[in-house]
């Protein structure tokens, strides 16, 4: 049953929001030992929500467009009173004096945290096996990852944990587990969705975003979270947007690019590597789909998206090893003691963070360090300029543009751990709109040879999402 | 400006950084209360205490004091981005420090002494107040202690870091910039400027070098100096330092230093080579600050009348030089002597008695009551100590000058009584009057005061002592003729 | 592969030094190799001609995001309990630490 379906039921009295919510505890019961989509599942705040949303229909009230909706949160979104993890010893039994405003929306809206989901620590990862607290499997092939670093949040809807769930986006960390899980996954518009209470990993990439198993509940979700908020100085001035209002508009007379450098192949000049072959035969039979309904579709080119993936991997681990300081051991989270202050903020973040955060951190420090930074940083930022103009330009012909989401389908585990340039190539596709600010998603449009599910990515300029949603509902109804 | 050369044969050459706290009612990042020295960690909120997930919006009030600010020193205001200056130190709640670095609001500016010198002025920016450790044992200090605790009520508290060229030539030059800056950012409301407290901050870039040579030598930046005075005695010891070294065929090495107040020396904290890097880069978090033309024009009409502007009015009406007024501005009694001055009072009378019978302050004296106070001592109806006396019962009570002499039983001697007056006390005293007539400018001055001394304790101080010096000296005059 | 390694150890060692963290000798050589690929990956963008090129600090293009200078009615500001609870260790209502040894800069 979607989330739209379960909400109108509860609002309409048909079901209660509790009986919805056990379905879900039920159904993670059975499948959690096994894929560890969550590191805290809640029972009971679930159940005590629910039951709030029922009494409130009881007397009369409407308690919103998710009423009585499950809804899983990426576990580097504070919520009040509940641990937050980020994924991270360093902030293990952490629980924050607040909630993120996307979680304050889902709540006025009705919907009900049914768990915080494992992550990537601190959302740093592609495959969501840099958690402190284990893997999250994938629950179409649990020997495979999810994707990351969203990973619990895909997890958990693709195993029906929840009809919903929100992740972040800083590289990809929506859309390539989407794409490795079969979900909708959706990065918005930079400046959509506030990130107030959203724990920090690249400030000037990161968004939050939806999870679902339709495109219709992506955008249920997106109009529930989106919109201003004064917390967030990046947050866009605007009402969210009406999504479920343009669904069934179809694309006729759309013009739709394929990017031709995220596209791979032999016959592409230059383009990125590694796109697999039963990847880029789906996006290019999505194309066709969308033709089929009447859209323009040609070739486009955004020359400047090959050199994403190095601007990024400076950008956003400088950004990171900046954000990151403030894990010291003096305010909150892990302590480990010491002689002196120097000393313990060494002793615990050594302690708490794992490898691939330490990478990083160093990584961006060393980019903004003296001497490098005009090599690195301030190299890459202007990378980030020459991106945003060449989508420009490439939106002087379209309305939207095309792409893989993740170059390949999910990727057994333990299989690119060993070599961190590797894991990082599978968010070629998806870095270069967090860099333009862009929104874009993930839509499932078949399997690949090893029938897994591929996901297709739909990219449009900054706040055209709900150009972007009609061309993923029609993406979703001709999907083989 | 006086002889600073405080080291014969070198000069010192002075920049300071002040920063000062502004008066606004939250922090510069967020709705918590711009508040602190109660309660520890009250005023606090997720932003002050850089938790995981908190976002820093800009406070309006900060960014129009920082431009007011800028306008009074003259500054080009400009738009702004905010960057992050990163280091690890437990007050500082996110581990860096959210400031203004290639692009600060406030561009080059100078600001103008009270003698008419003009400091220059690199840049004035915004950026966030740390939180505040107490190191516990070790009586204190820092490098003894056992553990330190953290209050962040400071955390966040906006800053204006205000960057002079290095145009000062001495510690008399600082200290008249400090207080003259002191005396702007009081009167434009930006910050009540309380070093003793802490809302001003001075850290002394100094170096000193040969007289008569103009290149710039390696400087030292000396840190926590908590006066005006500890300022002053900081710089002299800085440059006295540096001179030594250079004379005895050393070189100074460029450090930060800290100033000792209870062994009156600087000490070294760390090197150049120490130095911190900062990794300074752009604040993602917040978003640049354009302030448009329109804002700066009407903050600039909003601005009050700035000292050095009050120095000149009131020397306008005064016929004297600015730097003759500059007392009579910091006491803040310029209205009141431009008002006494425009009732006809006589300038020279009213700055005298505001520079040394009102260091208390006005209390109730207003211009009016005050002009007439002058009028009755320049037209011999009061002298000087009547005067005095009359204008302490104004600003006691207010009132009538008049009716406060009255009161007193002051009343003006009429002429030919004190001739016949003085003419007695000569013919009493002829070995003085001898003394005054026949002896040396010393001892003529000193039976001068005898005699009106005299003369005043015959008359309960009632003569006006000019009055009795006029007519010795017309005495004297008819006797050696 | 250039000539000459992007990074050394030392600048690791300085790197690590720099974000307060302790390597040991094994991680150091791990983490060296590393942070070589990536650089030496990104060293795609030396080619780029970026003259006159702006750098982009944010994606969208807002100036003057102001609030007004009031407090916040309401609870965020009210923490002060929970804050001291959670935190490592606490005295007197301040977070207490090891000696902090030098001053602030
Ligand atoms: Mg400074
Ligand atoms: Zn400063």
């Amino acid at each position: 049953m979607s989330a739209r379906s379960t909400a109108d039921a509860v609002r309409a009295g048909e079901r209660s929001a509790r009986s919805v919510v056990e379905e879900h505890l039920a159904a993670i019961d059975a499948r959690e030992d096994e894929i560890h989509a969550f590191n805290l599942v809640m029972a009971d705040e679930a159940l005590t929500q629910a039951d709030d949303v029922d009494r409130r229909i009881a007397e009369g009230e409407d308690p919103g467009p998710l009423a009585g909706v499950p809804v899983a949160l990426k576990d580097n979104l504070c919520t009040r009173g509940i641990d937050t993890t980020c994924g991270s010893r360093i902030l293990e039994g952490w629980r924050p004096p607040y909630d993120a405003t996307a979680v304050e929306r889902l709540v006025a809206a009705g919907a009900v945290v049914i768990g915080k989901t494992n992550c990537d620590e601190f959302a740093m990862g592609s495959s969501t096996e840099n958690s402190a607290f284990g893997p999250t499997r994938n629950p179409l092939d649990t020997s495979r990852v999810p994707g990351g670093s969203s990973g619990g949040s895909a997890a958990a809807v693709a195993a029906g944990f929840a009809p919903l769930a929100l992740g972040s986006d800083t590289g990809g960390s929506i859309r390539q587990p989407a794409a490795l899980c079969g979900t909708v996954g959706v990065k918005p518009t930079y400046g959509r969705v506030s990130r107030y209470g959203l724990v920090a990993f690249g400030s000037s990439l990161d968004q939050v975003g939806p999870f679902a198993a339709s495109v219709e509940d992506a955008a249920l979700l997106l109009e529930a979270i989106g919109g201003h908020d004064p917390r967030d100085s990046t947050s866009i001035p605007e009402a969210s947007p009406d999504l479920l209002g343009v669904l069934g508009q179809g694309v006729e007379g759309l013009r739709i690019g394929i990017i031709s450098e995220l596209m791979g192949g032999p016959d592409q000049a230059a383009s990125v590597e590694g796109i697999a072959e039963d990847v880029r035969a789906r996006v290019e039979q999505a194309a066709e789909a969308l033709a089929a309904a009447g859209a323009t579709v040609e070739h486009a080119s955004v020359p400047s998206t090959i050199y994403g993936l190095s601007a990024y991997y400076l950008i956003a681990p400088a950004e990171a090893s900046s954000n990151l300081a403030r894990f010291d051991g003096v305010r909150f989270g892990l302590r480990v003691d010491a002689d002196t202050a120097p000393e313990m903020n060494t002793a615990t973040r050594t302690a708490g963070f794992g490898d691939e955060v330490k990478r990083r951190i160093m990584l961006g420090t060393y980019a903004l360090s003296a001497g490098y930074y005009d090599a690195y940083y301030g190299r890459s930022q202007k990378v980030r300029t020459l991106i945003q103009r060449d989508f420009s330009r490439a939106y002087e012909s379209f309305d939207l543009l095309l792409s893989p989401t993740a170059p390949t389908t999910a990727f057994p585990l333990g299989d690119k751990t060993d070599d961190p340039m590797l894991m990082y190539l599978a968010d070629v596709c998806t870095i270069p709109s967090n860099l333009a600010g862009h929104p874009a998603m993930s839509v499932p449009f078949g399997t690949g040879d090893d029938g897994l599910p591929v996901g297709v990515q739909v990219l449009a300029p900054a706040l055209a999402e709900a150009t972007m949603f009609r061309a993923a509902a029609v993406l979703e109804g001709t999907a083989p | 400006m006086s002889d600073q050369a405080l080291i014969p044969g070198w000069e010192v050459v002075i920049g300071l950084e002040v920063h000062a706290e502004l008066a606004t009612v939250t922090k510069m990042f967020s709705s918590a209360l711009n508040r602190f020295g109660g309660e520890p960690n009250t005023n606090i909120d997720p932003v002050s205490l850089g938790l995981p997930g908190s976002l820093p919006v800009l406070n309006e009030k900060a960014v129009e004091l920082a431009i007011r600010v800028g306008l009074a020193l003259d500054c080009v205001i400009q738009p702004s981005v905010f960057s992050r200056k990163n280091y690890f130190y437990p007050d500082m709640p996110k581990d860096f420090q959210i400031s203004q670095y290639d692009l600060p609001i406030n561009g080059i500016g100078s600001l103008e002494l009270p003698d008419g010198r003009r400091i220059g002025i690199e840049r004035a920016h915004l950026e966030e107040d740390t939180g505040k450790s107490t190191h516990v044992g070790g009586g204190g200090r820092i490098h003894e202690a056992g553990h330190s605790l953290i209050d962040y009520n400071r955390s966040g508290v906006p800053l204006i870091e205000i960057v002079s060229a290095p145009d000062m030539r001495g510690a008399e030059d600082a200290r008249a910039y400090v207080s003259e800056l002191r005396s702007i950012l009081v009167a434009i409301g930006a910050s009540d400027g309380k070093m003793e407290e802490g809302s001003m901050r001075v850290d002394c870039n100094v170096s000193v070098r040969r007289q008569g040579t103009t290149e710039l030598g390696t400087r030292c930046e000396v840190k926590n100096i908590n006066s005006l005075r500890s300022m002053g005695r900081a710089i002299e010891y800085e440059a006295r330092r540096q001179v030594d070294l250079l004379e005895s065929g050393e070189r100074v090495q460029q450090q930060t230093r800290h100033w000792n107040e209870d062994d009156g020396r600087t000490h070294k904290l760390r090197s150049k080579e120490e130095a911190y890097d900062y990794r300074y880069f752009p604040e993602p978090d917040l978003v640049p600050v354009e302030p448009s033309e329109e804002w700066i024009a009407e903050i600039r009409a909003a601005l009050p009348m700035l000292p050095r502007e009050r120095r000149r009015r009131l020397a306008d009406a005064a016929g004297v030089e600015p730097s003759d007024t500059a007392l009579t501005v910091q006491r803040g009694m310029d209205d009141l002597a431009v008002d006494a001055i425009a009732a006809g009072a006589d300038a020279e009378r009213v700055l005298v008695h505001v520079e040394n019978n009102l260091a208390d302050g006005a209390g109730e004296l207003t211009a009016a009551p005050f002009a007439a106070l002058v009028a009755m001592e320049t037209g011999g109806d009061l002298t000087a100590t009547q005067a005095k006396t009359v204008l302490a019962d104004l600003v006691a009570s207010g009132g009538d000058p008049a009716a406060h002499a009255a009161a007193h039983g002051f009343e003006a001697m009429d002429t030919s009584e004190l001739e016949a007056l003085v003419d007695r006390i000569i013919a009493q005293h002829p070995d003085d009057w001898d003394g005054f007539v026949g002896g040396d400018d010393k001892e003529r001055r000193k039976k001068a005061g005898f005699f009106v001394g005299q003369v005043m304790k015959a008359t309960r101080g009632q003569a006006d002592g000019r009055i009795v010096n006029e007519l010795l000296a017309q005495r004297a005059d008819g006797q050696g003729a | 592969m250039p000539e000459k390694p992007r990074l050394n150890r030392e600048d690791v060692a300085h790197v690590a030094d720099l974000a307060r963290l302790a390597l040991t000798d094994d991680e150091l050589d791990a983490f060296t190799g590393q942070l070589a690929d990536v650089l030496d990956h990104a060293a795609d963008l030396e080619a780029l001609d970026l003259d006159g090129v702006p750098p982009m600090a944010n994606p969208l293009p807002l100036v003057n995001v102001l609030r007004l200078d009031e407090p916040e009615p309401g609870t965020r500001a009210d923490i002060r309990a929970e804050v001291l609870d959670a935190a490592p260790s606490v005295e007197d209502g301040r977070f207490r630490v090891p000696p902090v040894l030098g001053e602030a800069p």
